[in-house]
């Protein structure tokens, strides 16, 4: 059993396992102490000194970030002293800043901005002109390197070090001509690298996709699952006026912890793509004809009137959420009672997988859609009509030309290429409703429904509820 | 005349492993070998020797932090990183009698149960590398480093590293990250590097000149060494003097040395101008005014007592001919280069300064910049992971006590007062 340490921080008692630091002793107490180079996840740098606070007894401020507590240790936390040193270190950070907030992509997300607000609020004593340094330099294919702004906290390179395994940001330079920057011809391209432009406190490390997209102010954020692999990492989707700007980690501990791989970030552009199927359509003559929702619900019933159930196979997606395959399941059971029902989803790709958060299988949801029918989609399937939740693969679709159903309805978000599908019935995508997914350990999580959904698109819960009704 | 450290130094291809064999190099290892490691930290404990890199700190003491059973190498190295403006006695020890160096680096070892040692050179002491290179082959082929040294049955490995020229990998910690090939960055203390040093193993980091005088006490006793100096200063020390001076150079003097004698007797005093200041241990230490410097006495706590550090020894003479504020923007700017830029307040606070006293002595200071100066001291010292910051926050601060009105005086007159002097004088004469 580990020792308890009492100490006292601002006059307020707490216990703390030995070893606690300072910090995350405050922390016990709802008192977040400001940082800049503390990341939980990363070593000890001790370098911002924004989270200097007084101890009695010691020679000077301290850094709670690495100090661990003593028994009887009393911490001030927002004495004058500490309150001081924390606006003495803010005036340095500031004053080769550029302070050019109003063109900054991080300007309302800032940490540099709220600490200033919250600890500071002086004006500059610097009159002289600032050391400069490279601006809007992009250092890889998703992160563009502001060096002005940076505080040199170095979270990022700490991150690629140790999260990523990949040495690719350093330091260069002394003193106040250091910079951040990746080696001579090499850049910062780990799957992982947008991480470091979330861990970054300023805007010196910003999203070359997300840049100048869209104010954070106006971002709305609600809480859903990377539907990019089976790891189903949690995320933030920033959205605005029902279209969606970015991905950020959640916090879980038991999935993904902090972290979010660029590959998955970017899934969010199928949301908003304009190949989105956003009316129901039939195929006539090659093309997609718009169709009213009345009309296309009477005329599948018309079309599906003269089959039997042998002849209908029901396909479930392991793309979709478990209310969606579920629902869709129990109309196609209903109506073609002893109906043949298969599974699909994106084939996997063992060379996506890695140790930190990807996993081969591309799909959120293969548990969820494997309890509801174990079999996968595969060459030995006859059918006349075919009836798809979510969008096939080029392997399907090469199934699909070989097996050439009579009829084929499709339940999906994009619009199909080639067109395969014979009616298309729009679906809304994971962002535009509510629905769980089963992770690679059989967790069940829920993404939430972030705005209505786009067009005349309907969730597949609602999309076979409407089919139940009439049939 | 004592010579602990320079008996040698003048001696004629000393670096010659049989030049240096005449004249008594090696010597102590018969009686190293005889003694437990043990016994040679006890008899350096009672030696009185510190640390001469800057901090003096009780070598002895440092040497019996090392803990010796946790399966871990031990480490010794040897810091040859002088860059401290105003400091060059490493430099001529190095030159001058690098077996004494090797000498001393076998004794070392020893005491703290070391296999081997690495020696961090300044990047820029190519040729003192090169000829200490040069004098381990001979000392290895001779036998005195390697396997079973002197067929005593211990083994030595020495390492020559050389550093890219920074100033702070002088500090012990950085220096360690660079050895490992790391960035040159200070790390966090605790815990130090005697318990986790050199790749996370218990490491002894001395001083060139530390390391050079540990033969003479294996040879004549802790307390043949304490014969020379004071109390709680024994021994000698190098002092490199530089600046406006007659007779800049190195000098052994015992610890203790009145400032005046020595400066009269060994340097000659000043090249005819009036004393105005002296800094007495290397750049970063504060400065003593002529009047301040003239009483002490060349000892740890009489510089203390005078306000000022021993530090590396590095003396930097400096007559009525010198403006204070240049004098100072100088040592700013070499700071603001050097600080490594891991800290916050150092980073920014080094290059601000520079910045300021920069336009203090181009006559655009602004009415607060004395005080902003000094602010920025107290915001700097004691608040980064290494000491780098208050060797630029000690000088501002001694250096506007000591020289507030000149300071004031280019407020004022908003131009240099020394330049409009020097350029009267010129005409008149």
């Amino acid at each position: 059993m580990t020792k308890l340490i009492t100490l006292t921080i601002d006059g307020h008692p707490v216990e703390v396992p030995e070893g606690t630091t300072i910090f995350n002793a405050a922390k016990q107490l709802a008192l977040e102490i400001p940082h800049f180079c503390y990341h939980p996840k990363l070593s000890i740098a001790g370098n911002c000194r924004l989270c200097q606070v007084e101890v009695e007894g010691a020679r000077g401020p301290v850094i709670s970030c690495r100090e661990t507590v003593r028994e009887g240790m009393v911490v001030r936390v927002n004495s004058e002293k500490a309150k001081q040193v924390r606006k003495d270190v803010l005036e340095f950070i500031l004053i080769n800043h550029p302070l050019d907030c109003p063109i900054c992509d991080q300007s309302g997300e800032c940490k540099l901005q709220d600490q200033y607000f919250n600890h500071s609020v002086q004006p500059s004593r610097m009159h002289l002109p600032k050391v400069h340094k490279p601006k809007a330099k992009p250092i890889g294919p998703q992160v563009m390197l502001d060096d002005e702004r940076c505080v040199m906290c170095t979270r990022c390179i700490r991150f690629c070090d140790e999260i990523a395994g990949e040495h690719q940001l350093i330091m260069r330079e002394r003193g106040d001509h250091s910079t951040i920057d990746v080696f001579p011809g090499k850049q910062l391209d780990h799957p992982y690298s947008l991480c470091t432009v979330d861990i970054c406190p300023v805007g010196a490390l910003t999203s070359s996709d997300f840049r100048f997209k869209k104010r954070v102010w106006f971002l709305n954020s609600t809480p859903s699952i990377c539907t990019g692999c089976a790891t189903g990492c949690n995320i933030w989707m920033d959205h605005h006026d029902r279209i969606v700007y970015r991905y950020r980690p959640r916090d879980n501990e038991a999935v993904n912890q902090c972290w979010l791989c660029d590959p998955g970030r970017m899934t969010y552009k199928a949301i908003n793509a304009a190949t989105r199927a956003l009316f129901p359509m039939k195929l006539v003559g090659g093309a997609y004809q718009r169709l009213e929702w009345n009309d296309a619900l009477s005329q599948v019933k018309e079309v599906l009137k003269s089959y039997k159930a042998a002849d209908v196979v029901g396909v479930l997606s392991a793309q979709a959420s478990n209310e969606e395959n579920t629902a869709v399941k129990r109309f196609l059971e209903k109506t073609f009672p002893g109906l043949q029902l298969f599974w699909t989803g994106r084939e996997a790709m063992p060379e996506f997988a890695d140790k930190i958060l990807r996993d081969a299988d591309r799909n959120p949801n293969t548990h969820g859609v494997q309890a509801l029918t174990t079999k996968r989609l595969d060459a030995q399937v006859k059918a006349k009509v075919l009836i798809v939740l979510g969008e096939l693969t080029a392997q399907d679709l090469r199934l699909l030309m070989s097996i050439k159903p009579e009829v084929t309805i499709a339940l999906a978000d994009q619009l199909p290429h080639p067109e395969w599908a014979h009616y298309l019935l729009p679906r809304a995508t994971h962002a535009e409703q509510d629905g769980t997914y089963v992770n690679r350990k059989g967790m069940e999580q829920q993404a939430k429904m972030a705005f209505p959904p786009k067009g005349e698109s309907l969730s597949a819960v609602a999309i076979a509820s409407k089919l139940m009704e009439i049939f | 005349m004592t010579f602990v450290l320079t008996k040698n130094c003048e001696v004629q291809n000393m670096p010659q492993l049989e030049v240096a064999r005449k004249h008594g190099a090696y010597a102590s290892l018969e009686k190293l070998f005889a003694r437990q490691p043990k016994d040679i930290i006890e008899e350096v404990k009672t030696s009185g020797l510190r640390g001469r890199g800057g901090a003096g700190f009780p070598t002895g003491m440092k040497w019996s932090f090392v803990p010796q059973n946790t399966g871990k190498p031990i480490y010794l190295v040897v810091n040859a990183d002088e860059s401290e403006p105003g400091t060059f006695k490493d430099r001529f020890l190095l030159e001058r009698d690098p077996h004494l160096l090797i000498e001393g680096i076998i004794a070392a070892s020893y005491a703290i149960g070391s296999h081997t040692a690495y020696v961090y050179f300044r990047g820029e002491f190519y040729r003192q590398w090169e000829l200490f290179e040069k004098a381990c082959a001979e000392a290895r082929a001779a036998g005195l480093i390697g396997k079973n040294i002197l067929g005593k049955g211990y083994d030595l490995e020495i390492y020559a590293h050389r550093g890219a020229g920074a100033y702070i990998c002088g500090e012990e910690t950085a220096l360690l990250s660079s050895l490992e090939g790391g960035r040159g960055y200070p790390r966090i203390k605790p815990p130090f590097p005697a318990i986790e040093g050199l790749f996370a193993c218990p490491t002894i980091v001395n001083n060139v000149e530390t390391i050079c005088a540990v033969p003479y006490i294996v040879r004549e006793g802790g307390a043949g060494y304490r014969k020379f100096g004071t109390e709680k200063s024994s021994g000698t020390k190098l002092f490199s003097v530089c600046g406006h001076v007659k007779k800049p150079g190195v000098y052994e003097v015992p610890l203790g040395t009145p400032f005046k004698s020595f400066f009269k007797d060994y340097c000659g005093g000043t090249n005819g101008r009036p004393l105005k200041a002296v800094i007495v241990g290397g750049s970063s230490v504060p400065v003593l005014t002529a009047e301040q410097v003239m009483t002490m006495t060349l000892d740890y706590e009489a510089a203390q007592i005078a306000g000022t550090l021993l530090g590396s020894g590095g003396m930097i003479i400096v007559d009525d001919s010198v403006c204070a504020v240049e004098a100072l923007a100088d040592l700013a700017r070499f700071y603001a280069h050097e600080s490594c830029g891991q800290c916050t307040p150092c980073r920014e606070g080094t290059g601000w300064s520079k910045k300021i006293l920069d336009r203090l002595e181009a006559g655009r200071g602004e009415d607060s910049d004395i005080s902003l100066l000094l602010q920025l001291a107290d915001n700097m010292g004691g608040k980064t992971i290494c000491t780098f910051a208050d060797a630029l926050a000690m000088p501002i601060r001694s250096w506007i006590k000591c020289f507030r009105t000149e300071f004031e005086d280019h407020l004022r007159l908003k131009t240099c007062p020394m330049k409009i002097g020097t350029l009267n004088s010129i005409r008149s004469s």
